[in-house]
């Protein structure tokens, strides 16, 4: 097991810049999920530390060592493939073999280790079949399995689960947290969904076009987003942006949206002064109704008309429209049903509110 | 008053004139082989201009014993030779394959344009260097020179073949064995040769065929002991006074192997030229 140490690392294609010196620390025994849209790097700064891409500037380390010239056999990491990259001529017990043979292990370890990995992922019975002979839920576990026998410094994940069912993927992810909590191997997991990284990461890494937006842990970057595209891109439905201007009413501070006030709190983002433009970002479940709306102060009341609701049976997607003008997504309990076109009272948790920078894009706190 | 969509096709007097020009054409182009056969059958006496449509009167069969005792060391020779360039250009197609579509490198795809280059000059344009270079090398007159030869020009079609055949491997499956600790040739013996099995089908039927119908390489870099059949089969008809039941029945033995070879392992070329044309 090793930390693993990214120092400015660049690459090129050509003339091509795709990672602009990019500086990450994973620490020891830590599931770090690297996560961003398509196009963002994500997959090339793995393929860099599994060394199947070389370095167009900078260093990666993992434990002591500089790996930039380092073949990729030599640097003990293994790595899960997105479409598995399960050798189709072999078995399943070949297959998670493979490696320790390269490796000119004996057969007796060979044999142990891989009897060790197909007895945790449930693989036993299926030992002498070939890959095409096994669903995709079990080809992922070998794929799984194939690293695990290696006892790496370092997993590697490139989307792993993205090919299985939705039903499925929820499964292999609760696996993969558990596998985690058992070997305690440092891993570096690549996703697009975001849901994949709020879940299994102890730190989430969020990139776009090659620079990193913000590293954090998943409560962190959800309530405390960098800047209006993590705020955007972390959290399912999207974080609600709007538009408004600080006024300073009996020396208290307000976003003014519309003709609604959003009390700003007190200590937070100094730099907002009467006058400034600002953009507020409210995540959908931290708008209330019915009872709840009771808890919050009368303040942070309001009024608005439903516009469209999807029940999900848990809870409820609301699109709420408040001053005619400003249109809100609101996640509230399933219980609470809720017409279009009715007025309804809302309530907001203004405490969670966070405030943005129109021209920079970047949070204020 | 739907039609059923399953019933016996109906016929047309648009099929019947189709499969009557269809039969008329394959008998035409049978007419070589019914002229080929027939006359191998017949005892040279019988054969003549005016009766060669003719089945023979008794069914002559030695003329394929003789044939074969008079072709016997031009088949040992096209035998030798097709093995050793079949061989020889189908591994080295398939490291170059290899090469070329998992181990791409600065300007390989530039040597590669150059390899199919290859493809398109006609042996006709390089015998005369390539009999210089042979004998410079030493090689010309006999198999050695002759094997050179074929490995070195079907290298351009196997290259090609194997080449495309491997991009349809997951490169994902490459860099996987990488991980795992396997190098450049643990790659290609461990996990690229055994996947190789269509490719190698495919090229190895294409080169049989063109090392063995070959003729004119094996008639200008091989002395007479070392001719392939094609070039035995030709001495055979030249000359004065020709018993055409010979060259007949030598023909039909020259043909016989690749015509086999195509109807046993006809359907996995097939397969293996429309490999990746359709998703599985």
């Amino acid at each position: 097991m090793a930390n693993v140490e990214i120092k400015k690392v660049v690459k090129k294609y050509g003339p091509v810049e795709v990672i602009h010196g990019v500086d990450l620390s994973v620490h020891e025994n830590e599931f770090i999920v690297l996560v961003g849209p398509s196009g963002c790097g994500k997959s090339t700064l793995l393929r860099m530390v599994a060394g199947l891409e070389t370095l167009s500037g900078g260093e990666i380390s993992i434990g002591d060592r500089v790996v930039n010239n380092v073949s990729p056999k030599d640097r003990n990491v293994a790595m899960v493939f997105q479409n598995y990259a399960l050798y189709p001529h072999m078995t399943v017990r070949e297959n998670m073999g493979f490696s320790l043979k390269m490796r000119k292990k004996s057969k007796e370890e060979q044999n142990e280790r891989v009897m060790e990995a197909a007895r945790i992922l449930e693989l036993e019975p299926y030992l002498e079949r070939k890959p095409s002979e096994l669903s995709g839920g079990q080809r992922q576990r070998v794929a799984m399995g194939r690293a695990m026998v290696r006892k790496p410094d370092v997993f590697l994940f490139d989307e792993p689960l993205s090919n299985l069912d939705a039903q499925l993927r929820t499964q292999m992810r609760m696996e993969l947290r558990k596998m985690h909590m058992r070997l305690k191997t440092t891993t570096i997991y690549v996703t697009h969904d975001q849901i994949e990284a709020m879940t299994l990461a102890d730190r989430i890494v969020i990139l776009k076009d090659g620079y990193i937006q913000q590293v954090g842990t998943p409560i962190e970057v959800f309530e405390k987003p960098n800047n209006v595209f993590v705020a955007k891109f972390i959290g399912n439905p999207p974080m609600n942006i709007l538009e408004g201007v600080c006024n300073v009413i009996d020396g208290k501070r307000f976003v003014v949206i519309g003709k609604t006030r959003f009390p700003i709190q007190d200590g937070v983002a100094a730099e907002i002064v009467d006058g400034s433009p600002v953009l507020a970002g409210i995540r959908p479940d931290s708008i209330k109704m019915g009872q709840n709306v009771e808890r919050l102060p009368k303040d942070w009341w309001c009024h608005g008309e439903v516009v469209v609701s999807e029940i999900l049976g848990a809870h409820s997607l609301l699109e709420i429209i408040i001053d005619g003008e400003n249109d809100l997504l609101a996640e509230v309990e399933g219980r609470i049903v809720a017409h279009p076109g009715e007025t309804v009272r809302i309530g907001f948790e203004f405490d969670r509110m966070v405030l943005f920078d129109p021209e920079t894009k970047m949070a204020l706190y | 008053m739907s039609k059923p969509t399953t019933t016996t096709s109906r016929i047309t007097i648009g099929t019947i004139s189709m499969y009557g020009a269809l039969f008329f054409l394959a008998l035409f182009f049978l007419m070589p082989a019914y002229m080929a056969i027939v006359t191998a059958l017949k005892p040279p006496a019988e054969i003549n201009l005016s009766t060669a449509w003719e089945l023979p009167s008794k069914f002559h069969w030695s003329s394929f014993s003789d044939a074969l005792s008079l072709l016997k060391s031009n088949i040992v020779s096209s035998v030798i030779l097709t093995v050793c360039a079949t061989t020889l250009s189908t591994v080295l197609g398939s490291l170059n394959g290899y090469v070329f579509s998992k181990w791409k490198f600065k300007g390989s795809e530039f040597i590669f344009t150059l390899f199919l280059f290859g493809m398109f000059i006609p042996y006709q344009v390089i015998l005369i260097p390539l009999f210089q270079t042979l004998r410079a090398m030493n090689l010309y007159g006999g198999l050695p020179g002759l094997i050179l030869a074929h490995v070195v020009y079907g290298l351009p079609i196997t290259t090609l073949i194997f080449r495309n055949f491997y991009s349809q491997i997951p490169t994902a499956l490459i860099e996987s064995a990488r991980l795992d600790g396997a190098g450049f040739f643990s790659v290609y013996t461990r996990i690229v040769f055994p996947l190789s099995i269509p490719g190698f089908v495919v090229t190895g039927l294409w080169q049989v065929t063109q090392v063995w119908n070959e003729f004119l390489w094996g008639i200008c870099l091989t002395r007479h002991a070392d001719n392939p059949i094609t070039v035995g089969l030709a001495q055979l008809a030249g000359g004065q006074a020709v018993s055409w039941n010979l060259p007949m029945a030598g023909s039909i033995m020259a043909a016989a192997p690749v015509l086999l070879i195509y109807i046993f392992l006809g359907r996995y070329f097939i397969r293996g030229l429309l490999a990746g044309s359709v998703k599985e």
